[in-house]
């Protein structure tokens, strides 16, 4: 493709948009589907299709607008209708051009949309991800232009370091920093890949990307791989994500018919190819080391590091990994400036975050905030609160890496720096919401048997430690605790901490850790009551025992 | 990977507070070992690829808030390494007592009993008792071999044997599979040791397992003898054939 044939395609593909006069956009991501979004986008065709509108109305599937508990989610025009069924589609199409259904009226107007601020979501919900042309219109593979026919690779590396950007996986390393390095390293052959391998309980930012704007984050990796000097991507993604790798592998294929990778981009001398790989479930995969030796088609293990993947990764070559949202990030970053980028945000957390918020709470679903944005803001605002008029506890952030933050610290910005000084991480983006129902011990309990069964068990303080914590655990759940286990659990915390070889058992006991910080209490109270129980069953023991001697 | 060739620029660096030098490109843990110092290790063998599971061989390196393995970490100009601090000292304790709980280790019934190195380990660490649950796995004892036997009870999963068929033998007939505790060596496609078409029966995993997990046939209480002399030799050998 010519670069202009880029912008002819553009203006052709939004003229022909704006020539209907109306547009119903479904939700076609799996949270919707789930609901047989999928079947009501039919129905709605075939309505639109059988009063003879297919001129006037253009029905569409595009990605998640946020409100997943509501759905499945529908825009008609400018209004949004939730829990939409297939028997409401004559319904919808009346409404085109008279009065909005009520019954179905979902506030736009309301905290959870008004507060978030969309730059990497700004086309999730507007596209159609199965079609390039859409995401065209949309804007999609400008910045790829732009940077391939106006700027160097230092520039491009030079504007992302600028804009203050970070690793949205979790460990928030400056990405700029880490494409100079890759930049840097000796080698012509070079890979990038993107880290779709999003395992955290209750976390979806990754895999509504993937499914909402897959063109986005090719975009980004071909931008990526222009600053690093690479030739070929890998998108590693799980395969419990069929959704998604289907979406990804229709973008590819379209990109590549339309020349937007391969050879020759552009009509430039920059070539790029990228290719799937289908992670088969491990958590140890999203650890960049053990997602390189699965997609060399190992056995998906760590290794220690130094040498970094930035100079020796996949094969042995220099390699470049980012999240999937760090790459969805590049392309307002390169249209926008990193300026415009660089003021949102806190002193060192620049730009917005998507998180995706479940638990005991009322909106659950996807958001994108700024950066610097108050946890109580997140949790009573954007979320509503907690449902059934009962007490906030406490919010887990980060999964089984990260910690939980309690009631009275909601006051906390959301950033790298505060959430780790508080004892959790931002990790990729899941909150968990918990209410005054929930005990903490259970918590850390469960994410326990998360990295427990999720420990590769190359290193033995992970595959070892895991489960001897997990074995504490539920004995001090189970009422069996004593104080003295719940010291070796402390012990054993530290050095897991210390010791394990890569960031799953680094991490695995931040869970315990901040419960035990913030709810130390709870797990008190579970070993008094064993106590308490103990010296019951002792006291009657010992009643049967003198019973038994004044018969005697 | 394999263990990091020194390309012989020299580098000085602090061991314990003992003034080293040593070539470029050599590990932390060849250096003190050449001087003497001593770092204990279960899973690293010379000859063998590094696999850095073990976390015995952690050490503090000055200016570094991670703890690095002395067996994957080269050393580099002016670094002050401590092997031996109380916390490594008690880190390595933990570790090796949660290898006794994670399987069945009776030494009293051991055919490496007295030959073992996870028993001279904890004799070196000064464990007199372990302080975790014990596991208590139900695991089996592959009989299936004419020559050796593999008793998964007494494995660690330091992978010397799966290192050893693949990297020196060539063969590659043993694995692991599974995750997390469940992890377990495994023969060809998981099955029995005496069915697999790839082992030659060249016994060098036997030779290089630190505990009584293989073993040859035949051998009773505390007979079990491991000879790993061959391996520095063999890789001798091929480097300076090659």
């Amino acid at each position: 493709m010519k670069p202009e044939e880029l912008t002819s395609m553009m203006e052709k593909a939004r003229a022909d948009m704006q020539a209907f006069d109306h547009h119903i956009n479904v939700c076609t991501e799996s949270g919707c589907i789930s609901l047989q979004s999928d079947l009501l986008l039919k129905t709605l065709g075939d309505e639109v299709k059988h009063r003879g509108l297919t001129e006037k109305v253009c029905v569409k599937g595009v990605g998640c607008m946020g409100l997943c508990c509501n759905g499945p989610l529908v825009k008609a025009n400018t209004t949004l209708y939730q829990n939409v069924k297939s028997e409401h589609a004559p319904a919808i199409v009346d409404s085109l051009s008279s009065q909005p259904v009520q019954e179905l009226l979902c506030d736009t107007q309301q905290p959870f949309f008004t507060r978030q601020k969309l730059i990497v979501r700004e086309n999730s919900g507007r596209v159609d991800p199965e079609s390039l042309i859409d995401c065209i219109a949309h804007g999609a593979y400008q910045a790829l232009l732009k940077v391939l026919t106006s700027m160097t690779p230092q520039q491009v590396i030079q504007e992302i370091a600028d804009s203050g950007l970070r690793g949205r996986g979790g460990a928030g390393f400056p990405t700029g920093l880490k494409w100079a390095t890759v930049a840097k390293a000796p080698g012509t052959r070079k890979y990038v890949i993107c880290n779709g391998d999003e395992g955290d309980p209750g976390a979806f930012m990754d895999r509504s990307m993937m499914e909402g704007d897959p063109h986005r984050v090719l975009e980004g990796m071909a931008i990526a791989a222009y600053a690093v000097g690479a030739q070929q991507g890998v998108i590693y993604v799980r395969a419990e994500y069929p959704l998604a790798v289907k979406r990804l592998t229709k973008a590819i294929n379209m990109a590549h018919r339309h020349d937007l990778i391969g050879h020759n981009i552009f009509g430039t001398k920059f070539d790029f190819n990228v290719e799937i790989r289908l992670g088969a479930g491990a958590f140890v995969c999203g650890e960049e080391t053990a997602l390189i030796a699965s997609v060399e088609g190992k056995r998906g293990l760590p290794r220690p590091r130094p040498p970094y993947p930035a100079n020796s990764g996949l094969f042995g070559c220099p390699t470049l990994i980012n999240n999937v949202e760090t790459y969805a990030n590049i392309a307002p970053i390169i249209n926008n400036g990193a300026a415009s980028f660089a003021q949102i945000g806190t002193e060192k957390s620049k730009g917005t975050k998507i998180f995706a918020l479940t638990g005991k709470i009322k909106n659950t679903g996807l958001i994108e905030v700024p950066m610097g944005i108050r946890l109580k803001d997140i949790i009573y605002d954007i979320a509503g609160g907690i449902p059934d008029g009962r007490a906030f506890k406490a919010v887990q952030t980060g999964g089984p890496s990260g910690g939980c933050i309690p009631a009275d610290m909601l006051d906390i910005t959301v950033d790298y720096e505060s959430l780790t000084k508080a004892g959790s991480i931002m990790g990729s983006g899941g909150m968990i919401v918990m209410d005054e129902t929930s005990n903490m011990v259970d918590v850390a309990r469960f994410f326990m048997e998360f990295c427990m069964t999720e420990s590769c068990g190359k290193c033995v303080p992970c595959r070892v430690g895991t489960y001897e914590m997990h074995e504490l655990l539920d004995r001090i759940y189970e009422k069996r605790g004593t104080l003295d286990d719940l010291q070796l659990l402390k012990d054993l915390c530290g050095m897991v901490k210390q010791t394990s070889l890569c960031g799953l058992g680094q991490s695995a006991p931040n869970p315990v850790l901040s419960t035990l910080r913030y709810f130390e209490h709870e797990y008190l109270d579970l070993i008094n009551q064993a106590q308490a129980s103990e010296a019951d069953r002792n006291a009657a023991a010992k009643g049967e025992s003198i019973k038994l001697e004044v018969l005697s | 990977m394999t263990s990091a060739v020194s390309s012989g620029e020299s580098i000085t660096l602090k061991i314990d507070d003992k003034d080293i030098s040593c070539r470029s490109g050599e590990t932390i843990l060849a250096v003190a070992r050449e001087n003497n110092i001593d770092i204990p290790t279960l899973c690293f063998m010379e000859g063998l690829s590094v696999w850095g599971g073990c976390r015995l061989c952690l050490v503090e390196v000055a200016g570094s808030p991670k703890l690095q393995a002395a067996c994957a970490t080269v050393c580099t100009e002016g670094m002050n390494v401590v092997t031996a601090s109380p916390r490594l000292k008690e880190y390595r304790k933990m570790i090796v007592e949660m290898l006794f709980a994670e399987r069945n280790h009776v030494c009293s019934v051991c055919v490496s009993n007295g030959h073992c190195e996870l028993q001279d380990m904890a004799v070196k660490l000064e464990i007199d008792h372990v302080r975790f649950p014990y596991r208590y796995p139900h695991l089996q004892v592959d009989n299936s071999h004419d020559r050796a036997r593999m008793d998964h009870n007494r494995c660690i999963l330091c992978t010397r044997c799966v290192r050893v068929c693949a990297e020196i033998e060539g063969a590659h007939t043993k694995d692991v599979k599974g995750r997390g505790v469940l992890a377990a060596i495994i023969h060809d496609l998981d099955q029995p040791w005496g069915e697999s078409e790839t082992c030659t029966s060249c016994g060098k995993c036997v030779n290089v397992c630190p505990t009584g997990a293989l073993t040859h046939r035949g051998t009773a209480v505390g007979e079990m003898q491991k000879k790993t002399d061959f391996l520095p030799y063999l890789t001798l050998m091929r480097r300076t054939e090659s």
